[in-house]
């Protein structure tokens, strides 16, 4: 190690987590490290601007990271580190980084990092909770400004971000040289089945062919099968950057009147070909937008067509995470789907009944349906409730909805939402009840709440009425507050119910995961992550007496309003509860299940930084309500 | 960016003792592109140990001059060399060159001192700046003074804060930087 690594050395081991690392880790990483100087005023990096492949360290001077509206978030100076919590999220940069006086700054490369960093617990550990501890500002910062975040406020109607989207185009292109004969081209287009061929040199665009040129220059004998394909390509391409939206390029489409665009690095014909993108794909984007969807809802009279519309939205889900639109905005769009489907199966069911409806009622969506979280494909959780009858009506009253409920369910299973195992479905005879038995049901509940029943409240107090008399759902609700306000002790109950999971930290910040069982040392994201943010969210909500605030995200928004003394706390609550939605449904889409249980050691750096973040947020709100309901003599 | 270590200030006599060089590239002090050698003379001057600390049997591996400038040589490739001063350690190099019976050293060279100058950020200079009034000026900590790996790490940062400053004024191109030729030349 030479002279000056050598004094690198010597500053960096004097502070964490370079304090941390063995000597042989950090030599290495003196050894590369490179020097910046930074003259007052000037950026080490701009909001906004691509993230760099390195994070910092001040070596002298005093770094200001500020905000894009340039507020100063956080002050760096002698051996503090920035541009690490970038480096893990990759994208663009969220804050300046600008030097407050001059500067000498020392940067450090992904790589150095992965290779002598990471490895070491101790340093990783630290920097983790580094880089926690300032998370809420730059995180509330993040979701400030991202102009998708903004567009969650406008999106509360049943707007579709179709148009700005970008174009999903198939990025294995089919391309031959331009010596290739016609002969062999067209049989290579046929073995992939596609439509058109690229020409390609040194994988530059140079020229493509459709199946019409095959048509209006072979068919016609114009040219012969064995001359080359540059003789009848068409050239030059008409070339886009990857990023090109949908209405772009239908655009460029109908300007060029042309049928295929290709997608090039960097959008030019001198750079390489990364993809094709065809008229038949926008076709297809605009087939599996939302409001198609719903539309074909609406006509369609077969199961099995519901069943592809269903599939299809869930493409549309996994287009909807790849983009990184809001999460808000996924679940409202993917709960109407589902919502639309159940709606239209009881149509069907209703209309397949030998006799009318004889009383009114109403479908109810319970648990994570009914607070309108669920966006995967997981099992139906329902129930129904009936206007009251005279007492000799109300079994046949009840057979009947009995009846209606097993064709519904069973249409559900069917379209894709499996049984639920516990049984919890409409056509359960416990959850199939009239209004009167609901409420007697409820008060019997809050007013012996052992552990059953409670479980129960979790998942029935969280209902939305799907289809049918509103009235009913409404008056259930009142009913579950009048008993409430009756025997308070009750809210008491659950919130030691809510208790049940502390964070899921143990003393060492280290993940809790499953001791045993199917998935034994995987986490349990929703019992021990989720749920947690959803039962605080129902208890607070139901202390403040708040009615048809089914939703997490909308409950914390409401009691940020009721309480803004605790409105840092809620709102955090909040950002947690979204992120962990968004995390499993990115896990479930990715491994095809329910995101469930995650294997923490497929996470990302981010990912389990992000994790933990959320953890703390759920032992900031448990402790909220453990003082709030006196809850030390309960536990 | 590069700096020699010597027995004395007269290249006809003196010899490199120690080379040390750091790259810049696109304003940034590439660490991990620096070279660092010593260098075994029979020429030894108690005088000038005062200085460089630099012994006879020193801790440091030491080579023939011989090596040391064929591997200073594969390192610099034809990069811009910058040093403060740099008319004598560029002397020093041609000598030993001259020694192995090699032709001068072609790269495009420049002075440390003159871009100071040529800066203008202190009107009343005086001929020469030395090394350690430029530090303190920059306020740049004086580590490693009188080792070759150090005083070129020193002559980077203030290179890059002087062009900094400079470039506050106009804009900067290399021919503005280099010196006179007949400056150069003197060795």
């Amino acid at each position: 190690m030479n002279t000056i690594a050598e004094r690198i050395y010597d500053f960096l081991k004097g502070f964490p987590p370079f304090s941390m690392l063995a000597p042989e880790n950090l030599r290495a990483i003196c050894k590369s490290v490179e020097v910046h100087y930074v003259e007052k005023d000037s950026f080490v990096f701009k909001t906004n601007e691509l993230v760099k492949d390195t994070f910092y360290v001040v070596k002298d001077g005093d770094i200001g990271l500020f905000s894009a509206n340039n507020e100063l978030v956080d002050e760096c100076d002698e051996g503090d580190i920035f541009g690490l919590r970038a480096l893990m999220r990759q994208g663009t940069y969220v804050l300046s980084a600008k030097a407050i006086e001059e500067s000498i700054v020392y940067s450090i490369s992904s790589k150095l990092f992965d290779d002598h960093i990471a490895p070491t617990p101790e340093a990783s550990k630290y920097l983790m909770s580094n880089l926690a501890s300032n998370y809420r500002k730059s995180h509330n910062e993040d979701h400030n400004h991202t102009n998708i975040s903004s567009l969650e406020n406008t999106a509360s109607g049943f707007t579709d971000l179709l148009e700005e989207q970008t174009a999903d185009y198939s990025k294995n292109p089919i391309v031959c040289s331009p010596e290739t004969s016609i002969k062999e081209a067209a049989t290579l287009m046929t073995e992939k089945r596609v439509g058109s061929i690229i020409i390609t040199h040194k994988n530059k665009p140079l020229g493509i062919i459709t199946d019409k040129d095959l048509r209006t220059k072979i068919a016609t004998g114009t040219f012969s099968i064995h001359d080359q394909v540059k003789d009848i390509m068409s050239s030059p391409v008409i070339t886009y950057p990857t990023n090109i939206t949908v209405a772009e390029a239908q655009i460029a489409m109908i300007k060029h009147k042309i049928t295929h665009l290709c997608i090039t690095e960097d959008g030019t014909v001198n750079s390489e070909l990364t993809g094709i993108l065809s008229e038949h794909d926008i076709i297809v984007i605009r087939e599996n937008n939302a409001s198609v969807l719903i539309k074909e809802i609406k006509r369609t009279k077969s199961v099995n067509d519901l069943k592809q519309i269903r599939l299809r939205a869930q493409k549309l889900l996994n287009r909807y995470i790849e983009q990184q639109i809001p999460i808000t905005f996924a679940s409202k769009i993917i709960t109407e789907i589902n919502n639309s489907i159940t709606c239209k199966l009881i149509e069907n069911a209703v209309n397949s009944m030998p006799t009318s409806v004889p009383t009114s009622f109403a479908w109810l969506a319970i648990g994570s349906q009914g607070r309108e979280e669920q966006l995967l494909l997981t099992d139906q959780d329902n129930s129904l409730v009936f206007n009251d009858v005279p007492k000799k009506d109300l079994q046949k009253t009840q057979s009947y909805f009995l009846e209606l409920s097993k064709k519904v369910t069973q249409d559900l299973n069917t379209v894709g939402f499996e049984f639920c195992p516990a049984n919890m479905m409409a056509s359960n005879p416990k959850w199939c009840l009239s209004l009167l038995q609901w409420k007697a049901q409820f008060k019997r509940w809050i007013t012996s709440p052992d552990q059953d029943h409670l479980m129960l409240c979790t998942i029935l107090f969280d209902f939305e009425p799907i289809y049918g008399n509103k009235e009913l759902v409404d008056e259930m609700a009142e009913g579950i507050f009048d008993s409430i306000s009756h025997h308070e002790i009750f809210l008491n109950h659950l919130g030691v119910n809510a208790l049940k999971n502390p964070p899921p930290l143990s003393f060492f910040r280290q993940f809790l995961v499953e001791q045993s069982g199917e998935h034994k040392d995987q986490f349990d994201i929703k019992a021990r992550a989720m749920m947690p943010l959803v039962d605080a969210a129902r208890l607070l909500i139901l202390s403040n007496n708040i009615k048809s605030h089914n939703n997490t995200i909308l409950r914390y928004k409401k009691l940020m309003e009721l309480e803004p003394q605790n409105k840092d706390l809620y709102n955090d609550a909040l950002l947690a509860f979204k992120n962990l939605l968004q995390f499993r449904t990115e896990q479930g889409l990715k491994h095809h299940d329910s995101g469930r249980f995650i294997d923490l050691k497929s996470l990302s750096k981010v990912n389990r930084l992000q994790l933990k973040n959320c953890f703390k947020t759920i032992k900031d709100i448990q402790e909220l309500i453990l003082v709030r309901f006196n809850l030390s003599q309960f536990l | 960016m590069f700096d020699t270590e010597t027995t004395g200030l007269n290249p006809k006599v003196d010899r490199i003792l120690s080379i040390g060089t750091v790259a810049i590239e696109h304003k940034v002090i590439k660490i991990s592109d620096s070279f660092e050698c010593y260098i075994s003379q029979d020429i030894f001057n108690h005088e000038s140990v005062k200085i460089h600390g630099l012994l006879k049997t020193g801790p440091h591996k030491k080579m023939e001059e011989k090596d040391a400038i064929v591997l200073f040589l594969n390192h610099i490739q034809n990069a811009v060399l910058i040093a403060h001063h740099a008319a004598f350690d560029i002397a020093m190099i041609q000598a030993a060159l001259k020694r192995m019976g090699l032709g001068k050293l072609k790269n495009k060279v420049l002075d440390l001192g003159h871009v100071y100058k040529k800066a203008e950020i202190n009107r009343s200079l005086k001929a020469h700046v030395s090394l350690d009034e430029l530090a303190e000026q920059f306020n740049i900590p004086q580590h490693d003074r009188h080792t070759a790996s150090g005083d070129a790490y020193i002559t980077s940062l203030l290179f890059l804060k002087i062009i900094a400053k400079y470039q506050q004024k106009k804009e900067i191109h290399l021919h503005d930087l280099q010196s006179p030729v007949s400056n150069i030349g003197f060795m």
